[in-house]
Order: structure tokens, then C-alpha cells, then sequence
């Protein structure tokens, strides 16, 4: 077959293809480079340990200790998740409705802390909530407590801190759901006789529900994993999986044993992602239309 | 479906500020009963917040809204039994036509045994018969314009309001519509209030014209009356295709246009500014034929445009002052057209010879 009887269209499709290739290529080799490879040889090491083994993964699936962090991790996880919901939409609503020089200040505030590192915000809320910190005085102040709460050094400060690191997260793929949303589907829902809260529940609710989703999603993936706040608020009694990784790895020099535990929260992290996938594409899920 | 109950719309005095911006200005309207008024006017003319006023949406700063004889002004948009159509039909995406029509019934908690019969009266009101379970996604410009439609009338409104339901579609379609409306709207027998800044889809449906500038009411009048009648230079150059000359006043009925004397058959204001407002299809081509008492009118053909069923002809005066004419693009009135830069005298009956003030311009 001679190339003239190819239609011009579709050869210009093609080149147009051929060149978008190239233009990714770098990302591709970036990622390629920095995850694909020790991903791999992650996962090589959890199976080999001077020859092929499951050893490791046996452990954690028989072991109580594995058992009881990842039933914390998930615990922890659940809870952040349903906290940064139920705090970050109202300020997500309250964004995507205020007028020009507001909602830039609300994002602003949400995103703040992004600006922080995560190490500084850890100690802060240490400091915050220890037992002589600011929101014990204060509580005690305005007589709700008569003695100071324990909020740090358990799970309550582990939860407090990452739903604070974790609250951008949710409110942004929020946010931009919810600009979305056409003004005027709210006015027609009034005028069709629906009250505010009844428009909001059958109108506003489930067309924001894509960035509910895509928020809960990314919020609890990165709680599953997330380190340097509950080893700094969990006082050491807060063991969540990135922790067993590390410990694993510090204390005890089992490298096999702490890639086991990561290849096994990745495949957690995935199926979310695959089972979420289903109910909505990822791409729309990362705010592409 | 049965007949909508229109109801009598009585808008006193209704004002609306932005700061030192007034919006809508001390606008009164009085809207009978089963009436279609149409309020035209170029952006900016308030047309938009006389809308949301009537809507609910936008509270004014003065004046009130009365529906049926009820003080509604201060009644919040759900309470108010107004079927509003949006220029972007506002149609719920993650819903289905059947759900987006039964939700103004689910919405008031009418029995839910009622939903399917009366969805199947407003879609086939609207000739979308059957289209229950499609997407809002699948449907085409126009449908979902029906769409809005049957939502709108479905839960028999008091008052139905549309906001530019046309402008989304292209000309063929949007002329196709204008007429469906104006049947439906006979049929219906609803009270209609159609935003709109298209003149011709104004007259085309309308009982009757608001024009709006500045947030003023200029004219509210019959389509016929705004065309032959303007109560000023703004509402003749708004309306139809006229070319506006100033002019001296040359008698009690009569005016001077760069020398030449015309006679006008209506009464023309005794102080002020005059503009002559000649419509181009009204400047004919003299060919003997007209009354005697025509006023005549000689200039030189400038440019000859085709426009498909109709030619425009630009002409200046001796003085330069430029003109146009309109005429049909069939053979014979598109040969009386000389060529470009030829003398061509013209005629102008009394009756088309509309002075207005200038004010308002």
C-alpha cells in the first residue's frame, strides 16, 4: 500500500499523536525512574531474602501485631476522612459561593498551612494540645473540663493534627466540584418550588458528589500512609503502618519484612482506587471536568 | 394538559440600587391576565433585574410586585408560583427529562400516583412525547428548551417568566420556536413575561413591548404602535431598521430635512429637538404611482447590498447625509435600483414620515 492512499486527516492525526508521545516522554522517564523502578525492586526485596520467600507476608497476615496497626491505620484513616468532610465542605460551599476578594481568602486560609512544613505543624499542634497547652487553658477557662484532657500522645492528637494537614486535600477537589455547579440550577430549583434545603439535598448534594468522592478518596489514601504526624502526636502508642515500616527498618534492619508491609498498603491504596474508579473516572475525580 | 391559570402581574414603582448605580428605576408595569409582554432593551437596560424582582431572586431597594392581586415582593422564590425558563434552561444534569419535569411536583409533595400522567401531559405539550428516560446529555439545543418548558408549566404557574430561552439556538430553530410559543402561549392561556434584547422576537410574539434603557420603562405599547409610534428617538432606532436624521421644524406639521420641506400625518412635539425616524422598508423607490400628498426626496445611491430576500440600498443626500432603503429582491422592484453613484428620487408617505423628540436618545 502506497502512503497516498492514507487520508490526509488521518495522517495528520497520527503525526499530532506521535508528537504528544514525545512531549510526555520526560514525564514518563521521571516517574519511570522514580517509581516504576523502586516500586519494583520494593517488591522484589519483600519476596527475596537469600532466595524466593513469602515468609514476610505470612508473618503479617498471622501476626496480631500487623493486624492490630492496620486495623488502627484504617480506623484512623476513616475517622480523618469523615472529619475533613464534614469541616471541609461547609468551607469548600462557603468558597465556591463568596464573592471576589473572599472566596480568595478562604482558599487562602485552607491553603496556609500547605505552606508549612509538615514537621512544623506537628510540634505546633503538640504544643497546642499538650497537657498544659492553649486548648486545655482554654477549655478549662470556660469551665467545660475540670481536669486537662489527654489529647496528645494518643489517637485523639494523631487524628486532630492529620485532619488539619489533611484538610486542603479535601477541600480543594470540593471547591472545584462545586464552582462547577452552575449558579442558576439553585435559582431554577427555588422557583420550581423547592425550598433551600430541599434544592440543596436533590440539586446541590449529588452534583458536588463527585468531589465528596474524589476528597474522601485522597484524604484517606493519604492518611493510610501518612507518618511523621502520629509518630509525633501518637506517642508511640498510635502504631500505624508507616510506622511498622519504619520500625522494621530502623530498629530491627528487616528490609524485607518493611517492604512486605508496603507492597501490601499499596495494594490496599490501589484496589480504593480501582473500586472508586468504577463509580467515577479518575480523571474526573482530579477535578478534568 | 389544562389551561394555566394567568394571573394579573401589577409591578409599582419597583427600583433597584447597586450603590449609586440604579438598575431598575422607578418601573411600574401593569400586566393583564393571560398577557405575553415582552421587556426589551439593550444590556444594562434593567430588563435582567426586573426579572429576578418578579422571580424572587433580587429584593428591590423600593416599589412592589403584586401577582394575582397579592403583595408577593417580599415572598421568597419558592412560594411564589412562578415558572421560570432560564437562557441556559438550567436543566438538572444528574437527572433524567421525566426527573427533571416531576420535580416541581415532587418538590410541593403532590401524591406521588399523580407524577406519571402529568409528566406525560407536559412533555407531550411540548412534543417531546416519550422522552421520559432520556439524559439531559442526549438531548439536542431545542429539546432541552422544550424541556424547561414542560418543567416550567407543569405545576400550572401563576406567572411564567422566560430569560432569553431563545438566544442559545441557531436562527432557524429560535424562528421555529418564537412561533410554537406564541401558539402555546394561546393555548395555555398562561400570563408570559419574555426577556429578551431581539427586537424581532419581541414583536414576533409579544401582545405587547416593555422597552427598557438605563433601567428606565421608555415605552410599553403594542408591537404595531412601538414600530409606528415611538415615544422617542431611542425606541425608533431600538425597533425595526430606521435611520435617524435631525430635523427642523418647519409648521405645525411639517419639518425640514437638509432643505427639503416633509409633511407628516402625525402630530409633531411643539419644543425640543426633533429626529426624523425613516424605517428603510418605508422609503420607496418614486415611481409615479404614490398619493399625491407623498413627501419626494432625491439622493445618489451609494451602495446596493443583497441580503437574500431583500436588497439594501445605501443612499446619501445632496448634503451627504446618509440613508437607506429596503427593497424586495424579486426581479422587477430589484431593477428599479440604478447602479452605484446614480441620482434616485424617492417618496415617503406622510403617514411613514415619524418625528420624534430626540430626549431619550
Amino acid at each position: 500500500m502506497s502512503t497516498s492512499t492514507i487520508d490526509p486527516s488521518l495522517r495528520h492525526q497520527r503525526r499530532e499523536q506521535a508528537l504528544m508521545t514525545l512531549l510526555a516522554a520526560p514525564a514518563v522517564l521521571v516517574i519511570a525512574a522514580l517509581v516504576v523502578i523502586p516500586v519494583g525492586w520494593l517488591a522484589a526485596q519483600s519476596i527475596y531474602d537469600n532466595g524466593f520467600t513469602l515468609e514476610h507476608y505470612r508473618r503479617i497476615f498471622t501476626e496480631e501485631v500487623y493486624w492490630r496497626s492496620f486495623a488502627l491505620t484504617f480506623r484512623i484513616a476513616l475517622m480523618v476522612t469523615l472529619l475533613t468532610l464534614l469541616l471541609g465542605y461547609p468551607v469548600a460551599y462557603a468558597a465556591a459561593h463568596a464573592k471576589r476578594p473572599w472566596n480568595v481568602l478562604i482558599l487562602a486560609c485552607v491553603m496556609l498551612p500547605f505552606w508549612t512544613s509538615v514537621l512544623v505543624r506537628a510540634y505546633a499542634w503538640l504544643v497546642l494540645l499538650q497537657r498544659t497547652g492553649v486548648a486545655n487553658q482554654l477549655l478549662e477557662r470556660f469551665g467545660l473540663i475540670t481536669e486537662p484532657l489527654a489529647m496528645v500522645h494518643n489517637e485523639l492528637g494523631t487524628v486532630i493534627a492529620t485532619v488539619h494537614i489533611l484538610l486542603p486535600f479535601m477541600v480543594l477537589p470540593l471547591y472545584s466540584t462545586m464552582q462547577k455547579i452552575p449558579r442558576e440550577l439553585m435559582l431554577a430549583g427555588a422557583s420550581l418550588g423547592g425550598g433551600p434545603l430541599y434544592s440543596f439535598r436533590r440539586i446541590f448534594l449529588p452534583l458536588s458528589l463527585p468531589g465528596v468522592v474524589a476528597g474522601l478518596t485522597l484524604v484517606f489514601v493519604l492518611t493510610l500512609g501518612f507518618y511523621i504526624t502520629p509518630e509525633l502526636l501518637g506517642g508511640g502508642r498510635t502504631i500505624m503502618i508507616s510506622m511498622v515500616v519504619s520500625r522494621n527498618v530502623e530498629l530491627y534492619n528487616q528490609w524485607g519484612a518493611a517492604s512486605a508491609v508496603g507492597v501490601v498498603l499499596l495494594i490496599c491504596v490501589l484496589a480504593i482506587f480501582a473500586a472508586v474508579g468504577r463509580i467515577i473516572p479518575l480523571d474526573k475525580m482530579l477535578g478534568q471536568k | 394538559m389544562a389551561t394555566i391559570g394567568g394571573e394579573r402581574v401589577e409591578i409599582r414603582s419597583a427600583s433597584k440600587h447597586y450603590g449609586s448605580v440604579r438598575a431598575l428605576d422607578d418601573v411600574s408595569l401593569d400586566i393583564a391576565p393571560q398577557e405575553f409582554v415582552s421587556l426589551l432593551g439593550p444590556s444594562g437596560s434593567g430588563k435582567t433585574t426586573l426579572l429576578g424582582i418578579l422571580g424572587g431572586f433580587i429584593q428591590p431597594s423600593g416599589g412592589s410586585v403584586h401577582l394575582g392581586g397579592r403583595d408577593v415582593t417580599y415572598t421568597p422564590p419558592h412560594k411564589r408560583d412562578i415558572g421560570i425558563v432560564f437562557q441556559n434552561y438550567a436543566l438538572f444534569p444528574h437527572m433524567s427529562v421525566g426527573e427533571n419535569v416531576a420535580f416541581p411536583l415532587r418538590a410541593r409533595r403532590l401524591p406521588k400516583s399523580s407524577y406519571a400522567e402529568k409528566v406525560r401531559g407536559a412533555l407531550a405539550m411540548v412534543d417531546l412525547a416519550g422522552y421520559e428516560e432520556r439524559g439531559i446529555g442526549q438531548l439536542s439545543g431545542g429539546q432541552r428548551q422544550r424541556v424547561a418548558l414542560a418543567r416550567a408549566m407543569i405545576f400550572e404557574p401563576r406567572l411564567i417568566l422566560m430569560d432569553e430561552p431563545l438566544s442559545a439556538l441557531d436562527k432557524q430553530l429560535r424562528e421555529n420556536m418564537q412561533i410554537e410559543l406564541r401558539q402555546l402561549h394561546k393555548r395555555l392561556g398562561a400570563t408570559i413575561i419574555y426577556v429578551t434584547h431581539d427586537q424581532r422576537e419581541a414583536l414576533t410574539m409579544s401582545d405587547r413591548v416593555a422597552i427598557l434603557k438605563d433601567g428606565k420603562l421608555v415605552q410599553i405599547d403594542k408591537p404595531e404602535r412601538l414600530h409606528d409610534h415611538p415615544a422617542n428617538a431611542f425606541v425608533a432606532s431600538f425597533i425595526g431598521e430606521a435611520t435617524l436624521l435631525p430635523v427642523e421644524r418647519a409648521g405645525q406639521d411639517s419639518v425640514s430635512l437638509a432643505g427639503t420641506v416633509l409633511k407628516s400625518a402625525r402630530p409633531i412635539a411643539a419644543t425640543g429637538e426633533l429626529v426624523l425616524a425613516i424605517q428603510t422598508e418605508k422609503l420607496l423607490i418614486e415611481d409615479g404611482s404614490g398619493s399625491p400628498e407623498r413627501n419626494r426626496l432625491e439622493a445618489r445611491v451609494t451602495d446596493v447590498v443583497f441580503q437574500g430576500e431583500s436588497l439594501r440600498v445605501f443612499l446619501a443626500l445632496d448634503d451627504g447625509t446618509p440613508l437607506s432603503l429596503r427593497q424586495p429582491s424579486h426581479y422587477e422592484a430589484a431593477g428599479r435600483i440604478p447602479p452605484v453613484g446614480e441620482r434616485l428620487a424617492l417618496s415617503l408617505h406622510p403617514q411613514d414620515t415619524i418625528i420624534v423628540p430626540k430626549a431619550g436618545a
